[in-house]
């Protein structure tokens, strides 16, 4: 069931139409993409911007996940939490929705910005790359959140106590302690942002303008809309190398292993 | 720094608005989808034009409420037939799988360990593309070697079902493991000296332990199977979800009526989500 449909993949990504109509096995489709420069740019860009979310995300939700285990009086511990959950058990689309109707032209943020007389008339702030980005650091919010809120728990309140005696500052007990700590979550946060990321359609779709074409779009396009099915297989199998391999780095990197990652 | 320790003014200053200004940035979205569902007014913008409940349940020319819109409520019911089947097989093979690696051992343990993985780390559209291709070419397969045509390997229900499950059931796989990690296998034993068969046990003891985290998974994968795109779009046939449904409703322009049914979709998600909470609470 998830073996067979990948090798499928591969395989038809590696055959092509000829001009006569007859299927041969050859590169082409491979070559075609970095023929054309719109393909492998949107893939570069893809995968710029994902890394780049992932990294908001990160500086995000650190201070947020250290709040809720250290910082605030364990009884409202529980309710934060489960506060962070919720709007993302909400379907992604209802949520990419809601911000479409705050910050398209004639939306609620403009509307307030308007009255109070900051800008003279409504600005469009939907359809740009900075939304969009936004749209996608507020999809995967949670993924972050959790994992490092799960191993921030089991980080030792003495250990900080005892740094701050011996005189260390907030920024030195951050990097020398609550980070190393914090590694395996870390990074099993990231992946699987990055991972919802890249494969994400919905959110660059939606509130990406005609500039911001996504991968999976590029992918969609071909299969749906120009039946080249074999030119999209050789793009979806590309995603999946690219991901793939990132992953790897980034385990690689940071030292851990998937298994450990997954629990 | 933290709570045992004397914090500076402006550090507590300063960690309260950032947290308030998350929330804030959490459910803002949310909460304007909900409250724009009620205002009477054309397009789901303000200005606030008034209180009213047209956009559920009017019948009017000009406006339809969403409890009278032919589309929307078809696709909700597609929704909730392909989430009961997901959950149903997702449920069912994900507690096999998690017997199988926590209380198995076997050749190829590892490697097919990490291959039930896999689906964590493929984007959701590679799943649904390669899905297609694979039901495709066994479907022209069985066409052209012996004439049958089979439905299921047309893009369509059982398809969206099957792309869903394939990546459903590992989640369900991870969580009852989790729970099956905790267990006492000393009961079972127990069990079986008192004379318990297999079966008894199993049926008896292992699931009944396993129950919270079994239900937990069920509504996990409910969700997760009722407001999945990404995979769907590409093995939806002519039986809409939700989901793909409502997009190609944003898509070409919005209207209350959208508003009106993330608004039921916002409540529902909600309660079966405290509900599951609830109960995993107090379980534990």
């Amino acid at each position: 069931m998830i073996v067979l449909p990948q090798i499928d993949l591969l395989v038809m990504s590696f055959r092509f139409e000829t001009d006569d109509g007859k299927m041969i096995w050859g590169f082409s489709n491979y070559l075609q993409f970095f023929e054309e420069p719109i393909y492998w740019l949107t893939f570069v860009r893809t995968a710029i911007y994902s890394i780049l979310v992932t990294f908001l995300t990160l500086v995000i939700a650190l201070p947020l996940a250290f709040y809720i285990t250290k910082v605030v009086a364990p009884k409202f511990q529980g309710f934060l939490l489960v506060l962070i959950l919720l709007p993302f058990w909400v379907s992604e689309l209802v949520r990419v929705y809601g911000w479409m109707i705050l910050l398209r032209e004639s939306g609620v943020i403009n509307h307030f910005l308007v009255k109070l007389g900051i800008f003279q008339r409504p600005v469009e702030m939907l359809y740009q790359d900075s939304t969009m980005i936004l749209g996608l650091v507020y999809t995967t919010m949670l993924f972050m959140v959790v994992p490092i809120v799960s191993v921030l728990e089991s980080l030792d309140n003495s250990l900080i106590e005892a740094a701050y005696d011996l005189g260390a500052n907030m920024w030195s007990i951050l990097f020398k302690i609550i980070i190393p700590h914090a590694t395996p979550g870390i990074v099993s946060g990231s992946i699987v942002v990055f991972m919802l990321t890249l494969g994400n359609y919905l959110t660059p779709n939606l509130m990406g303008g005609k500039n911001s074409l996504w991968f999976t779009e590029q992918i969609y396009n071909q299969f749906i809309a120009s039946f080249n099915w074999n030119q999209g297989s050789a793009f979806g199998f590309l995603l999946l190398l690219l991901s793939s391999l990132i992953v790897w780095v980034g385990l690689k990197l940071t030292r851990q292993n998937l298994k450990k990652v997954v629990q | 720094m933290i709570r045992t320790l004397p914090t500076s003014k402006t550090y507590n200053r300063f960690f309260k608005f950032y947290v308030i200004l998350y929330f804030t940035f959490l459910f803002a979205p949310l909460v304007v989808t909900c409250v724009l569902a009620f205002n009477d007014s054309q397009f789901p913008s303000l200005p606030w034009k008034g209180y009213t409940l047209d956009w559920f349940t009017a019948n009017l020319p000009d406006r339809v409420g969403i409890f009278h819109d032919r589309i929307n409520l078809d696709s909700i019911w597609v929704s909730f037939r392909v989430a009961f089947f997901v959950t149903l097989l997702s449920t069912t093979v994900g507690t096999c799988g998690a017997f199988l690696f926590e209380q198995e051992d076997f050749r190829f343990k590892q490697l097919l360990y990490f291959l039930m993985l896999a689906p964590l780390v493929i984007p959701g559209v590679i799943l649904g593309i390669s899905i297609l291709l694979l039901s495709n070419t066994l479907g022209t397969y069985f066409e052209t070697s012996w004439g049958v045509d089979i439905d299921l390997f047309r893009p369509g229900f059982w398809l969206v079902v099957l792309g869903q499950f394939s990546f459903i059931a590992t989640l369900v796989t991870l969580v009852v493991s989790a729970r099956l990690k905790k267990f006492d296998r000393t009961l079972e034993e127990a069990a079986l000296n008192l004379g318990a068969n297999r079966f008894e046990v199993i049926w008896h003891i292992t699931l009944k332990f396993l129950r919270p985290a079994i239900f937990g998974a069920a509504a996990l994968a409910f969700l997760m199977s009722f407001e999945n795109f990404n995979t769907t779009l590409f093995l939806v046939g002519h039986e809409a979800t939700l989901p793909i449904n409502l997009y190609l409703q944003v898509r070409d322009g919005s209207t209350p009526v959208i508003n009106a049914t993330s608004f039921l979709l916002i409540v529902g998600t909600s309660l079966v989500a405290l509900a599951n909470l609830y109960f995993s609470r107090k379980s534990e």
